[in-house]
């Protein structure tokens, strides 16, 4: 059951060969066996998720159900959920419990999905290794010295290490991506307006997108079906009729046949994403990947996007800018943490805050006050939206050439717990190949396709056309059937 | 020497609409604290704004009054300071590209005549909520009912010279909005509309002076109050030989003092910046066409109407002195013969109007007198049942307070007019016996005399004889008496 795929899990309810609550305690057992040494959750309520797993089985036998159905998902403590403690990973909503549910959530509860509890992550997603939660750092299950990625790191990590079979997260500069990549999952970042953001807290909100994590790409289109949907709540959620991630997955891309199902498929490799600071072990496992799609009769097109470069900045631009607006609810007045002593109203805000903030996300807040400051708003913010059409404008052209662009997700694969934390700069530079995606609002996904030297995980990162998601899921299915990368879980957590 | 005193204003007019600017909970006035504040308006961590299409349609209505011009694209922005009754710490408003770009208001100036005073612009934004310092003993309330109101945020040029002028704008801009276009409540008490001043001092012809900005001002009286005091507190610093330095003042309408709040030194830094939860707000050329198509019928064109029932122009104007009262006033004429309009129009100018404001009820919601019975009973006058008198003075009184129908009334009451030429021949006759001064004077070509026979007439009557008959009857017989 730990390894199975969301359709033989969903197969199994259905013939009664394991009840939800019994898939739901074997999960929740699993975590309260290896979650001490992970931390990829911060909050788990076995009694409400049995209680929901309940429903699922009475729904699975009145013949009710559908693909999710009793099926066990951990959320991204971001994804605010009716009941359950919701923290961001902060000491700010250390004791903010969910008063209404995300829409996601929404979707997933009508879906019949169980909730399995809520992830580990980057303090408000600010973080690419999931060190910056005011709960502890995530492990990585294939290095418990390693980092998994982040923000969305729990998730990531309670996938690689079985603690659950499937799990939202979100992606504001690679928060999806890169976890997966470096905790050896997949993960897809929808195109931008596709899951809606109500519900989820903001960090950025013209770059935040919700997307799942799970072990295959078929798992994420079945994720992705229940997750996607116009959402009134959310001006910029895309009205779109309804589409079926899964439905044709098996079929091969138009001009190809079963022994070369991906031939017509032109895949761009952007120069840009080949230089300085690529690591050797993570070149050399894309190189091979390359070469498989090949196999798959694909072909490989060089392009580039010559703007690429300018990404890290213009988004230490704007997503701050943003974050530093979004987060200024958190004052202490309505709810969350309040500083127990303070002299009037702004030693109130003052003392809150700086006590209710972790540092990075206080030096986000104040780079992104400083940038929309009088004076620096034309240099800094202006500047960078004007890099980010340029950006977006990259991708339009390479699209003209090519129906995916494909790369490396992460520069690197885990780095040490630790390695980084003091420098930001070099933080950054491990989403450097995924920021581009959210500068313009494409989607990116990342699936495993090999191991470094040290055995740890290497993400292949795709990047489709608007709304090409279902392209794109085919695309990693045709490569997951061929390959095996997907199904290695990592040493030493097997039961 | 002289000083010349420049004046613009920032008007805030809340929308009517049911809904908040970006939530979908109620904008009703005087709930009790915090029960119109739903997930959005408290800014629960993941919430998100949903621009509400009826205030947008009554910014583009009021744009299109002005003359203005409708941004086909217009950006909603974040305004970012810490206030308690601020609860997302920024307010969404429109900085950049608003909604309407300029425009005028036309007003009658105390001293200059007509003048037309330019709009610079009109953006939508929310209302923050209420902090209360009252009642929390060393501790202040929060109540974010009034958080998330739409506002139109109407900006004037510095056009106007005097207090006057300035009161006469808000006036004229308070009609528009209320009476003329209906796109808000006008109710100032209730913080409906309010204004914001900008004044400086200059001599004539100099360059503009440095402002002080008067901060919400509810009243027509408090605007010309804080400002006269205004004016006269700056020229006193420049006569002194002082300067002006820019600052953000109240007006104390205890003391009818300003004073400043805050300097140009701790004026906040808003960081504005676009809402990336808001896409720009994107107005289509059909949707304006069908907003002008449906704007209420403009008041003059209303006047007009009226005049043509031979009404005079000092009547067409009180009768449109609002939306309701016109309203009211041709859905009653336009079925009623032609010769009761002036009796019905007086009825509604007089005694109707003095119970409603009496009452604080408006015309079209009163329920008390409705037009259908104001016809009824303008058929009684015509028809000879009642006089005229009788109807004014005594049967609408009975109406409103619920006596019944005009025939009701009139029955109950005995208010039928006699108009039985025996019986008013009978009583001019007793009249003309019991008066023979009055008879004697008339003869002697006093015209007086006969009114004050017919006053004596109808005081025998009790008021029921028809005037029309009593005259005709009199004159006949003091003829006859001359004659003979």
């Amino acid at each position: 059951m730990l390894n199975a795929s969301l359709k033989e899990l969903s197969d199994a309810l259905a013939q009664k060969k394991i009840s939800s609550v019994e898939l739901a305690q074997l999960f929740l057992d699993r975590i309260g066996r290896l979650n001490g040494e992970l931390n990829a959750f911060i909050t788990v309520d076995a009694e409400k998720s049995l209680a929901q797993a309940r429903t699922a089985d009475a729904r699975i036998a009145r013949g009710d159900a559908q693909p999710l159905t009793g099926i066990p998902v951990a959320h991204k403590d971001i994804f605010v959920a009716l009941g359950w403690r919701t923290t961001c990973g902060s000491k700010i909503l250390s004791n903010f419990v969910g008063p209404y549910d995300a829409h996601v959530i929404e979707r997933f509860n009508a879906a019949g999905a169980v909730i399995l509890g809520k992830t580990n992550m980057d303090e408000f997603a600010m973080g690419s290794s999931s060190e910056t939660s005011f709960y502890g750092p995530v492990k990585n299950p294939w290095d418990s010295s390693c980092v998994p990625g982040g923000s969305s790191g729990g998730s990531a990590a309670a996938i690689a290490a079985r603690l659950a079979p499937a799990a939202t997260g979100t992606d504001t500069g690679g928060s999806i991506r890169q976890p997966a990549a470096l905790s050896g999952v997949c993960g897809i970042k929808p195109t931008y307006g596709r899951v809606s953001r109500y519900g989820m807290i903001a960090f950025a909100s013209s770059l935040d997108q919700g997307g799942p994590l799970a072990k295959s790409a078929q798992d994420l289109a079945l994720l992705l079906n229940v997750m996607a949907g116009f959402d009134v709540r959310d001006s910029t959620s895309v009205e779109r009729s309804a589409e079926d991630y899964a439905l044709d997955l098996d079929q091969p891309w138009p001009d190809g046949s079963t022994a070369k199902p991906l031939k017509g498929l032109r895949i761009g490799v952007p120069k840009e994403h080949f230089g300085e600071g690529l690591a050797a072990e993570v070149e050399q496992a894309i190189e091979t990947a390359l070469k498989e799609f090949e196999q798959l009769g694909a072909r490989r097109v060089p392009i580039s996007l010559p703007s690429s470069g300018l990404s890290v900045p213009a988004y230490y631009v704007i997503a701050p800018a943003e974050a530093s607006s979004n987060l200024a609810r958190f004052d202490g007045v309505r709810y969350g943490y309040r500083a127990p002593e303070y002299r009037d109203l702004a030693d109130m805000y003052c003392k809150t805050r700086a006590q209710g903030f972790g540092a990075e996300v206080k030096r986000r807040i104040l780079i992104g006050t400083y940038v929309l400051s009088h004076g620096y708003y034309d240099a800094y913010y202006l500047k960078a939206q004007k890099i980010r059409r340029l950006i977006a404008q990259d991708f339009v052209e390479a699209f003209k050439q090519c129906d995916m662009v494909m790369g490396p997700t992460s520069p690197t694969v885990a780095f040490k717990i630790g390695a980084k934390a003091a420098d930001p700069v070099q933080m950054y530079l491990n989403d450097i190949y995924t920021i581009p995606a959210n500068l313009a609002g494409l989607p990116g996904m990342s699936i495993p396709c090999g191991f470094g030297q040290g055995r740890l995980p290497v993400g292949l990162h795709i990047v489709g056309n608007y709304f090409a998601e279902a392209k794109m899921l085919k695309v990693a299915h045709q490569y997951q059937k061929a390959t095996d990368w997907h199904l290695r879980a990592p040493a030493g957590i097997q039961p | 020497m002289k000083w010349e005193i420049v004046i613009g204003l920032e008007t805030h007019a809340q929308l009517s609409t049911r809904s908040k600017m970006f939530s979908g909970s109620s904008t009703t006035f005087g709930a009790a604290p915090n029960t119109q504040a739903n997930a959005v308006d408290i800014a629960l961590p993941g919430v998100l704004p949903v621009a509400n299409r009826g205030a947008v349609e009554r910014a583009i209505r009021f744009g299109l009054a002005v003359g203005g011009s409708i941004n086909r694209r217009s950006v909603f922005a974040r305004k970012n300071y810490f206030y308690p009754d601020l609860p997302k710490g920024y307010q969404i408003s429109q900085y950049e590209l608003p909604i309407v770009q300029g425009g005028e208001i036309r007003i009658t100036s105390p001293t200059r005549g007509e003048i037309r005073v330019q709009l610079t612009r009109a953006h939508l934004e929310e209302d923050a909520g209420k902090s209360l310092h009252e009642d929390f003993h060393g501790m202040s309330g929060i109540d974010l009912n009034r958080a998330g109101t739409p506002l139109l945020e109407i900006v004037s040029e510095p056009d106007m010279r005097s207090a006057g002028e300035a009161v006469a704008y808000a006036k004229a801009l308070h009609r528009l909005v209320v009476e003329e276009i209906e796109i808000c409540d006008g109710n100032m008490q209730e913080g409906s509309f309010r204004c914001d001043a900008n004044v400086s001092v200059r001599r004539p012809g100099a360059s503009l002076g440095t402002r002080r900005e008067i901060k919400n001002l509810n009243s027509f009286r408090f605007l010309q109050q804080a400002i006269e005091y205004e004016v006269k507190w700056q020229i006193g610093i420049l006569e002194d030989g002082g300067r002006i330095e820019q600052a953000t003042v109240l007006f104390d309408p205890d003391t009818g003092e300003t004073r400043s709040m805050r300097s140009k030194e701790d004026a906040h830094d808003y960081r504005y910046f676009p809402d990336p939860d808001l896409p720009p707000l994107v107005v289509t050329e059909e949707w304006i066409e069908r907003i002008r198509n449906s704007m209420p019928e403009p008041l003059q064109a209303l006047r007009h109407k009226i005049v043509a029932y031979g009404l005079s122009v000092e009547q067409a104007n009180q009768l449109t002195a609002s939306r309701g009262t016109s309203t009211f006033a041709l859905s009653l004429f336009a079925d009623a013969p032609l010769k009761e309009v002036p009796m019905l129009a007086n009825w509604i100018l007089g005694p109707l109007s003095a119970k409603l404001n009496e009452e604080h009820l408006d015309i079209g919601k009163q329920g008390r007198v409705l037009p259908d019975q104001l016809k009824a009973l303008s058929k009684r006058v015509s028809d000879g049942t009642v006089s005229s008198t009788a109807a004014t003075t005594v049967i609408l009184p009975a109406m409103w307070s619920g006596e019944g129908s005009p025939d009701e009334i009139i029955e109950k009451r005995g208010l039928k007019q006699i108009s039985d030429s025996g019986a008013i021949e009978k009583i001019v006759d007793d009249v003309l016996a019991a008066n023979p001064k009055q008879v004697e004077d008339y003869r002697a070509g006093r015209e007086k005399a006969f009114n004050s026979l017919v006053g004596q007439v109808m005081k025998a009557s009790k008021g029921k004889a028809n005037p029309a008959q009593v005259n005709e009857i009199l004159k006949k017989k003091l003829a006859g008496q001359l004659l003979s």
